[in-house]
């Protein structure tokens, strides 16, 4: 994917993946884990459409993440970088895990806005009698627990093949981690749930719901309280999958979102 | 040199298998390990013992604040603090304190530590700390990254209500009150004296200096580590440029008294262990939460005390070990004399916080300890700093005049 640097009107700068030409624009924003190296799902898409890929702040090499304190200054940003990025048309906007919480916001904020949305596994809502697990007090072994429906495949993705042993290695990976993680941890800390629900009933854009069959991090009983919210939303259930789907089934999370997306 | 008397009131009937049946000490620990009834005892046994101290002729008593967890049980520790208001007149009464982050509003706590000193007459030392993340962000909820900011600000409002005379609106970010109008009023002008009890933020070094606030490096991870991180602090000191007074550092020591060596590994051992096998055992994933720790304190390097080497370490250590690192000062009263002093110069300490009772330690071995050091370790210890013997800016001023309650008894 191609690279490219904006800097928003509140003056945070961030890197923005892109790919594609010419097709409507889809904006892709990631969840906490961050923008993981390779992006399958959007190296597909981008056949079909403008895809952009926005890093939130606290996730790359510029600072800025202390402007943003809670769930209203995201969801601004998120509408600051679609500003700056100067699209052709009105974009759909994808998000997965917390960027799902985070786009089900703005779609809120500024209904007219949004062309369609494509919710991944998405964070957001609480139920009491399904807690999600605590990824704030997890160890990394435990991490890929909770994200993959295959954890030994999985890890590689979240360490990007580090040497631990290697103390400036893992201080670095300290340093990053807690910012990505102290970042997320603004909308997501104790609970995830910022009262998203209690404004799930502006949305009006066309709605697709995509979720991994074994996500142990945000079950799928939780695929069914979007749908309660938001009657419109349809659900697609990706078989082999956890709460990491885009990575661990790219060729059908795509094929999903590329057919939600092409119709007319 | 000034000597707190310190309990951190740990529970002590946590099984021989806590650590293999149990994944933490903290936050998610299993209340039925806990039972009320033996409670009551507990507590007063606890709280005799501070008075206790206070009688042998130690400068202050010291009560903390932790929360969800059997390693110390004062989830307000103004609530003893009150009790030793009433109970003592002597020492001053250490509140190392409260999270001032995790009062809503924070105005509580200048009201409770201004009423503390009006009661006790004058003898609150008034301790700050940021918490654990164990305590303010998975037992209290704070978001980690903002804590910090939320402590800064709760600070300075406590600071203001102390010092304004008159009504005043607040407009924090964390906290907005239309009139902050602090009733009752600290006897001690400005305010208390300020320690801040640090776990190796770099941050708080500046915050301390800046503020003539005493930094109390409160670990339990050995001299070496300790010698690493004060010689840190100390040379922020110099470079402020403010003078190195040893009374803006203290530090928090386990200490164990006998009559002869042998005697303190025999009388003690056992109830040391227990402290670091079992009241130290934390689950890693509570004890540094992404965010809580800056990233000029993580790429400093700083150990945080319940790192992973740390966890390890503890679970390995014999009494030998734990004596020989200086996790613990052990020994005949000539030894601990001999040990303390060289940590003292070594570290430059102007204040330590002591702990006597430890772990499951029963009441007759605290005080057997307790009694021989009063009695001596800290009289020769007493004067180490002649140059600074007239330095009472870390300390507290009570009222000649104070009502001393418990005399009337």
């Amino acid at each position: 994917m191609r690279e490219r640097r904006i800097e928003t009107k509140r003056g945070i700068k961030c890197r923005v993946l892109e790919a594609g030409e010419g097709g409507s624009p889809v904006v892709f924003f990631h969840g906490a884990g961050g923008l993981l190296g390779e992006e399958p799902v959007l190296e597909k898409l981008a056949r079909r459409f403008h895809v952009y890929a926005p890093e939130w702040p606290g996730y790359g090499a510029d600072t800025g993440e202390e402007k943003l304190d809670d769930m209203q200054d995201f969801a601004l940003h998120g509408w600051d970088v679609i500003e700056a990025l100067e699209l052709a048309a009105r974009p759909s906007l994808i998000g997965h895990s917390m960027g799902g919480m985070i786009a089900a916001e703005m779609a809120c904020i500024a209904n007219a806005a949004v062309d369609k949305l494509v919710l991944i596994a998405s964070a957001g809502l609480w139920l009491d009698k399904h807690p999600v697990p605590d990824i704030f007090a997890m160890l990394p072994f435990e991490l890929a627990q909770a994200l993959f429906a295959d954890p030994k495949a999985g890890e590689k993705f979240l360490t990007g093949g580090i040497d631990f042993s290697n103390m400036d290695a893992l201080q670095q990976f300290m340093v990053a981690n807690s910012r990505r993680l102290g970042t997320a941890g603004k909308i997501l800390f104790p609970i995830p749930n910022r009262r998203l629900s209690k404004r799930l009933y502006r949305l009006n854009a066309p709605t697709l719901l995509v979720w991994g069959r074994e996500d142990k991090l945000i079950p799928l009983v939780y695929a069914e309280r979007w749908q309660q919210l938001v009657p419109s939303a349809r659900l697609a259930v990706i078989d082999a999958a956890g709460h990491m789907v885009p990575y661990e089934q790219p060729e059908k999370t795509a094929a999903e979102i590329e057919r939600f997306l092409a119709q007319a | 040199m000034k000597f707190t008397w310190f309990n951190l009131m740990p529970w002590p009937h946590l099984p021989e298998d806590f650590r293999e049946k149990h994944r933490s000490v903290w936050v998610d620990i299993d209340s039925r390990l806990y039972d009320p009834v033996e409670g009551n005892r507990v507590y007063h046994e606890y709280m005799d013992q501070l008075e206790f101290a206070d009688a042998l002729g130690f400068d202050a008593m010291g009560v903390n604040e932790h929360h969800q967890n059997a390693y110390g049980l004062m989830p307000s520790p103004n609530i003893i603090a009150a009790t030793l208001a009433r109970r003592t007149s002597r020492s001053a009464i250490a509140v190392i304190g409260n999270s001032i982050a995790l009062y809503n509003p924070p105005i509580r706590v200048a009201e409770e530590f201004a009423m503390l000193d009006v009661i006790s007459g004058g003898r609150l030392l008034a301790g700050f700390p940021v918490g654990t993340p164990m305590d303010t962000n998975f037992c209290y909820g704070q978001i980690p990254a903002l804590t910090r900011e939320k402590y800064y600000e709760a600070h300075e409002l406590i600071m203001r209500a102390w010092h304004e005379p008159d009504p005043f609106a607040f407009d924090g970010k964390y906290t907005q009150l239309r009139y902050v109008n602090c009733w009752p009023r600290p006897i001690q002008k400005p305010n208390p004296p300020v320690f801040i009890p640090g776990g190796g933020s770099i941050e708080t070094w500046d915050f301390c200096i800046e503020n003539d606030y005493n930094y109390s490096y409160l670990s339990y991870g050995g001299y070496k580590a300790a010698k690493a991180l004060l010689d840190g602090y100390w040379e922020q000191v110099a470079a402020s440029g403010k003078d190195e007074s040893p009374y803006r550092a203290g530090f928090a020591q386990v200490v164990c008294v006998a009559d002869s060596d042998a005697e303190a590994e025999r009388l003690y051992a056992e109830h040391a262990l227990y402290f670091y096998n079992r009241c130290l055992h934390v689950h890693l994933g509570f004890s540094d939460p992404p965010g809580y720790r800056t990233v000029k304190t993580i790429q400093a390097g700083k150990l945080n005390q319940f790192r992973a080497e740390n966890q390890r370490l503890f679970t390995q250590l014999t009494w030998k070990e734990l004596v020989d690192g200086g996790y613990v000062i052990a020994g005949s009263p000539a030894t601990v004399r001999e040990r303390m002093e060289h940590m003292i110069k070594s570290l430059r300490l102007g204040t330590l916080f002591l702990l006597f009772q430890i772990g499951n330690m029963p009441d007759d071995k605290v005080r057997n300890s307790t009694r021989l050091f009063a009695e001596q370790v800290m009289p020769q210890l007493r004067d180490i700093w002649p140059e600074w013997k007239n330095d009472d800016r870390f300390w507290c001023k009570p009222l000649e005049t104070r009502v001393r309650p418990e005399e009337k008894r």
